[in-house]
């Protein structure tokens, strides 16, 4: 057993890790320090503008769950070690089509909700196939798609009713049970009686009044907090998400130890479509329309939000926690610029500097981790 | 090795050929369980054609495999690694960024139930991950220490560990030492020493003479798609495998500069 001891003697030249060291290697970090952060300063500057009333609470929410609902796509996929570019595009396409189904067809909203949902997977599907099979980056790959996507969303509506934009949603999706699970609102008797109580404010004037100034939580926030939970769930409890790991990490090693590297990826591709069209439908219900420039520019503040959260670019390593601080991060600042009345297209120039700030943040955290020097 | 032992792999006159080129060109070599088999042989001896058409990889183009006495079709890797057989790349299957238990149990992940869901069970992964690490003589901070962190050997070791935790009857090793330190090297062939007293058959593939004598039983050449023959232990001199290995030639004449120290 002499080989034994002299591990164990050289098991002490291992520097023990201390505390602080080990909490960085948490992926979620940046992202919590980022969130305290953001709120310290926006209670500071913004505090008695409203940002955090009932109302300006309900605003950024809205906001960050709808970064929130794609980061958790972009989040997987980028962690299996993949980009999908066409998040964006997929948002705007799947409205149109959701739109056209339901107007132009006179399909029940429901089945055209059904519909869109399996051609954006299969979509989702097409675009891992090619770049499973091909070798090809999926930078390009989804780029190709990115272009081929916008560009039907904006054709379709004008080959079928001639104008970019298709309304008059609202009244077909009355009633509907499949478009009140992307379009309604829960929690209405909580929120009115807390109203009732004086718990938050009520409306004094007009039709609504007495009524809460919040009507309820939007199933918006709710899919949100449902894809974040399920998304985290399936990556660090499950054998799939181990698989997730594996494939970014090294997809030849991952192969060698029978792990279905194509698959996963495949599966990935397809759940980020799946995000991209449940975002479309909720924005199709809540603006009663679908318009062809919808979801422009989603799919790089997708990515931003994720490496916010401490996902490495080249893959491998991530957290759909850190995603969803990172697109909470990214809904609070361009909000909270808004209340504090400060120039919006300064909102750019942050968003710059902390992605490039978390990715240098990242780039050190992965060189702790694999002990590179 | 005594007759009574029955060989694990049998493979007689197995040719390869790929186009017009004969990688093998009719190599017989038995593995027995319990021995190390040191294949030795120079860059493009044919010693990787001939581990990959032995995992299952390749099929042979011409001869037979034998495994367990039964003649062997493997249609892909998977199956080979079902049947026991499993190959410790030159560049590892380990992830860097992954843990080590997270590794360990890579395509093989323990799971429980969890309400109507199978989950994969962390506790269980953890413990079995340390104690087999313990076992090889590798102490680690804690079981989500990742990969990364780890020495070459130590990999190495991890590599072979999970192998044959997982059921390896065979476990080919493809040049584990070739970019090791010297210590690194001396704890890599000290876990193949192990894993040999388990009753686990090696195939070590390296062209380094010294680290196949220091653990092998027998001995195989290669050289240009050929066999020299297989070797037992005490029956053969560094110099004499040295010396088949580059086919009698070129290295004859430096002997005397190098002094047999290659």
């Amino acid at each position: 057993m002499s080989q034994a001891n002299e591990a164990m003697e050289s098991d002490e030249r291992v520097k023990s890790i201390s505390p602080l060291r080990k909490a960085l290697i948490r992926p979620e970090l940046g992202g919590m320090c980022g969130t305290v952060i953001v709120f310290v300063l926006f209670i500071i500057f913004a505090g008695d503008s409203g940002m955090f009333n009932p109302q300006g609470v309900m605003n950024w929410s809205q906001v960050s769950a709808q970064f929130m609902i794609i980061a958790v796509g972009a989040c997987l996929l980028m962690i299996a070690g993949e980009f999908d570019l066409s998040v964006g595009s997929m948002i705007g396409f799947a409205s149109m089509i959701m739109a056209i189904f339901a107007t132009t067809f006179g399909w029940p909203m429901w089945l055209a909700i059904l519909v869109t949902f399996a051609i954006t997977i299969s979509l989702g599907a097409v675009n891992g196939l090619i770049v499973v099979r091909t070798g090809l980056p999926s930078f390009i790959v989804t780029l190709a798609f990115l272009f081929i996507l916008r560009g039907f969303a904006i054709f379709l509506p004008y080959a079928f009713e001639g104008k970019s934009n298709i309304g008059g949603i609202k009244e077909i999706a009355e009633g509907d049970w499949l478009a009140s699970v992307f379009g309604g609102k829960i929690f209405k008797g909580f929120f009115q009686w807390l109203g009732d109580n004086d718990l938050i404010a009520t409306f004094t004037r007009g039709t609504k009044a007495g009524q809460p100034v919040i009507e309820g939580i939007p199933m918006l926030i709710v899919w949100a907090l449902a894809l974040i939970f399920i998304g985290h769930f399936i990556l660090t409890r499950t054998k799939f998400g181990n698989w997730i790991f594996a494939a970014g990490g090294d997809s030849e090693a991952a192969r060698n130890s029978g792990v279905p590297v194509d698959r996963v990826k495949i599966l990935l591709f397809m759940f980020t479509a799946f995000c991209a069209t449940v975002l479309a439908t909720i924005q199709v219900m809540e603006f009663s329309s679908a318009d062809a420039g919808r979801g422009l520019l989603k799919e790089f503040e997708a990515i931003i939000a994720v490496v916010i959260g401490g996902a490495l670019l080249t893959g491998g390593y991530g957290s759909v926690l850190g995603a969803a601080l990172g697109a909470l991060i990214f809904g609070v600042v361009q909000q909270g610029l808004f209340f504090a009345g400060v120039e919006s297209s300064l909102f750019r120039v942050f968003l710059g500097v902390i992605l490039l700030g978390a990715v240098i943040l990242n780039t050190y955290i992965r060189r702790i981790i694999t002990g590179e020097r | 090795m005594s007759s009574d032992i029955k060989p694990l792999i049998q493979m007689k006159n197995i040719e390869k050929h790929f186009g017009r080129v004969i990688a093998l060109a009719g190599v017989s070599v038995d593995i027995y369980p319990g021995e190390c088999h040191c294949l030795l042989g120079d860059n493009g001896a044919g010693k990787s054609t001939f581990i990959k058409t032995m995992s299952g990889v390749h099929k042979p183009t011409k001869g037979d495999i034998l495994f367990e006495e039964k003649p062997m079709h493997f249609a892909d890797p998977r199956d080979a690694i079902n049947a026991g057989i499993a190959t410790v790349h030159q560049h590892l299957a380990m992830i860097p960024l992954m843990s080590v238990s997270r590794n360990f149990f890579m395509g093989n992940e323990p799971q429980k139930s969890f309400g109507p869901l199978k989950i994969f069970d962390h506790a269980h992964a953890n413990e079995v991950t340390m104690a087999e690490m313990r076992k090889m003589g590798i102490n680690l901070r804690g079981p989500d220490q990742a990969v990364g962190t780890l020495s070459g050997g130590e990999r190495q070791t991890v590599a072979i560990a999970r192998a044959v935790h997982f059921g390896a009857k065979v476990l080919i090793l493809d040049e584990p030492t070739s970019a090791l330190g010297v210590r690194q090297t001396a704890n890599v062939l000290a876990t193949i020493d192990k894993v040999r007293k388990q009753g686990v058959a090696v195939v070590f593939i390296t062209h380094n003479v010294r680290h196949a004598m220091a653990v092998g039983d027998r001995f195989t050449v290669l050289n240009r798609g050929k066999t020299l023959g297989t070797a037992t232990r005490g029956n053969v001199s560094p110099a004499e495998l040295q010396d088949m290995m580059a086919g009698g030639q070129e290295l004859a004449s430096l002997d005397g500069m190098m002094e047999g120290t290659v």
